[in-house]
């Protein structure tokens, strides 16, 4: 009888249930779209840096794993000295030049190397750059600015450059250009960003990164066997608190929500829970109520906010799938909902033991 | 429970409330004997105290001295969650504006004072032909909203015998009825005062109404001042 009369009461007010409900599910489409959005990424990240075939990644000295690349410290006869090492199959040094509006930036590479490293890119429309002017892109890149072979668009100051092939997406990056005119548009001739390293056979990873950690110990490197550990929210500087003031967030507007919601049914219910008194109901029954009526408005809006997710997921591909990348993370559907019902319940707490201390008799004149 | 003595005795009853620093009396030393089935009518200009008489016995709100007895418990003795108890299975209200849930049908409306007192399941066959005799049976799946003011008080009814209290206080049961309605209300519970021996104490300004009843106390200044 509870539940009737808690949903009789929801059902009572739809537009009420329907505007509280949706309030509620802001945060938690937050929280998962931010999830989503980290997840996204950094899985994004790993894939392409697995994309690439290498088995040991070196980066330049003094930078840490989550720092994003840019510019080109490395001497590249540094990719010369890799290469002569025991066990060493092929090193590829990369030169990675920042651009506005994408991930991982435009990435200068040799690509008779990078093909033997990796198998190439798979092209979807056209082939490599045959002139100075051509470019590859992959297909979210292509997608999000609307290129096909032969577009023109200009980057990197004022140069315009011609679209020659578009790639599947999940290699290294999302623009490609050869490794040489990188170099000369950002003066870093005979430098590079990173170097990928392959081995003759995976399995003398470790012992290659000791050997060399004794031979370059200012040079950070990572086998691609820890990429899972390190492309973690953890790594990155600032994002569980990020996450965590989200998640705060989600709870407060949950709490004022239902709050709100709940004082002013409490006021305009005040008649009916004298009636409920007059009929025996305890203080209890009465907090029980207007509790889990807040309760079922956490729940409505949690099940709102996920559908919105994918909203906000379907948004992000269509638009701007090259510049952000976004999962649906179901594992944080239930903390999500957790988030809410925790906010809810509280927001519910002080209405609910308003409600329950009315005095019957004033209750029942009130008009 | 039934040892003879009266269903309600109140002695010296008086009930004060307070209004910010004032003091205002609402019964003043009432003196009252309810016999088991009696049908009393309490009648009296507005602000004599029938309401409150009725809130106190009712248990809604605890005596501010005097005695109080119903069905051979103390009211002055009782705690909030005593006197919530009496609501549930010994006293039962009808009041003047019906005071359905609005939200609920009218069977749920029976069901909620069921539920409440603890009995969870379907009313026994003597309730469905009260039911009946109410004439709201083909009406208990509709909201109070699509009900006639008649047929709402007589789901206020049902839902007041449902558990079979041993005390029906009904106030101005028949204020927001036309004369057709009063009637037949009015019937219901002389009916059911005689059908089922159920005591009923009925408050009313319209001293047809209040010739149902057995006998009539009549209210003035928080006192009874004469039967």
């Amino acid at each position: 009888m509870t539940g009737k009369i808690v949903f009789e009461n929801l059902k009572h007010r739809p537009m009420r249930t329907l505007l509280s409900a949706l309030l509620i599910a802001v945060p938690v489409t937050l929280i998962l779209t931010l999830v989503g959005l980290t997840r996204g990424m950094l899985e994004d990240s790993e894939r392409r840096a697995r994309g690439i075939g290498a088995d040991v990644w070196v980066r330049p000295p003094g930078t840490a794993f989550a720092t994003s690349l840019s510019g080109a410290p490395i001497p590249e006869k540094m990719v010369d000295f890799l290469q002569q090492q025991p066990h060493v199959r092929l090193a590829l040094g990369t030169v990675v030049q920042a651009t506005e509006g994408v991930t991982f930036g435009v990435t200068g590479v040799d690509f008779d190397r990078f093909t033997q490293m990796s198998g190439g890119f798979q092209f979807v429309e056209g082939g490599p750059p045959r002139a100075p002017n051509d470019i590859i892109v992959d297909q979210y890149y292509a997608g999000q600015k609307e290129l096909h072979v032969g577009s023109t668009f200009m980057m990197l100051g004022n140069r315009t450059w011609r679209v020659s092939g578009i790639f599947t997406g999940g290699k290294l990056a999302r623009i490609i250009l050869p490794l040489r005119i990188v170099q000369e548009l950002t003066s870093s001739s005979g430098k590079v960003t990173q170097i990928f390293v392959k081995l003759d056979d995976p399995k003398n990873t470790d012992i290659v990164i000791a050997q060399l950690k004794m031979k370059l110990p200012d040079y950070p490197m990572y086998s691609m066997e820890d990429l899972s550990s390190l492309y973690n929210v953890s790594s990155y500087a600032g994002l569980n608190e990020f996450i965590t003031v989200i998640v705060g967030l989600g709870v407060v507007i949950g709490f004022f929500v239902v709050w709100l919601s709940m004082y002013m049914a409490v006021l305009q219910r005040t008649r009916e829970i004298g009636i409920l008194k007059s009929l025996g109901a305890s203080n209890g029954f009465i907090l029980r109520t207007i509790v889990a009526e807040g309760l079922l408005l956490g729940v409505g809006g949690t099940i709102i906010g996920i559908g919105l997710s994918f909203g906000s997921w379907w948004l992000i591909r269509t638009l701007v799938p090259a510049s952000i990348q976004m999962v649906i993370v179901t594992s944080w559907w239930p903390i999500a909902g957790a988030i809410t019902l925790v906010g809810a319940g509280l927001g519910a707490l002080y209405p609910g033991w308003n409600a329950a201390r009315h005095d019957p008799i004033e209750a029942l004149a009130y008009e | 429970m039934n040892n003879g003595r009266p269903i309600i005795e109140a002695r010296g009853l008086s009930k004060v409330y307070r209004m910010g620093n004032v003091a205002v009396p609402a019964l003043r030393g009432v003196d009252l004997d309810v016999e088991r089935g009696e049908f009393l009518s309490i009648v009296g200009p507005s602000g004599s105290g029938k309401s409150t008489l009725f809130h106190v016995i009712g248990g809604l709100t605890a005596p501010s001295s005097g005695s109080v007895r119903v069905d051979d418990r103390d009211l002055s003795q009782m705690s909030e969650f005593d006197r919530t108890r009496l609501r549930k299975r010994t006293v039962a209200f009808i009041f003047q504006k019906f005071n359905l849930l609005p939200n609920l049908t009218a069977r749920d409306n029976i069901a909620v004072a069921r539920y409440l007192a603890g009995v969870d399941k379907k009313p026994d066959p003597q309730f469905e032909d009260i039911l009946k005799l109410l004439g709201i049976a083909q009406r208990l799946d509709h909201k109070p909203s699509a009900l006639s003011g008649g047929e709402q008080q007589r789901v206020a009814i049902a839902r007041a015998i449902v558990n079979r209290p041993a005390i029906l206080l009904a106030d101005e049961p028949t204020g927001n009825l036309d004369t057709e309605n009063s009637t037949a209300v009015l019937e219901l519970i002389r009916d059911l005062n005689e059908r089922l021996g159920q005591t009923i104490l009925m408050i009313t300004h319209n001293p047809e109404a209040a010739a149902y009843g057995h006998r009539t106390v009549h209210m003035r200044d928080g006192k009874i001042v004469g039967e």
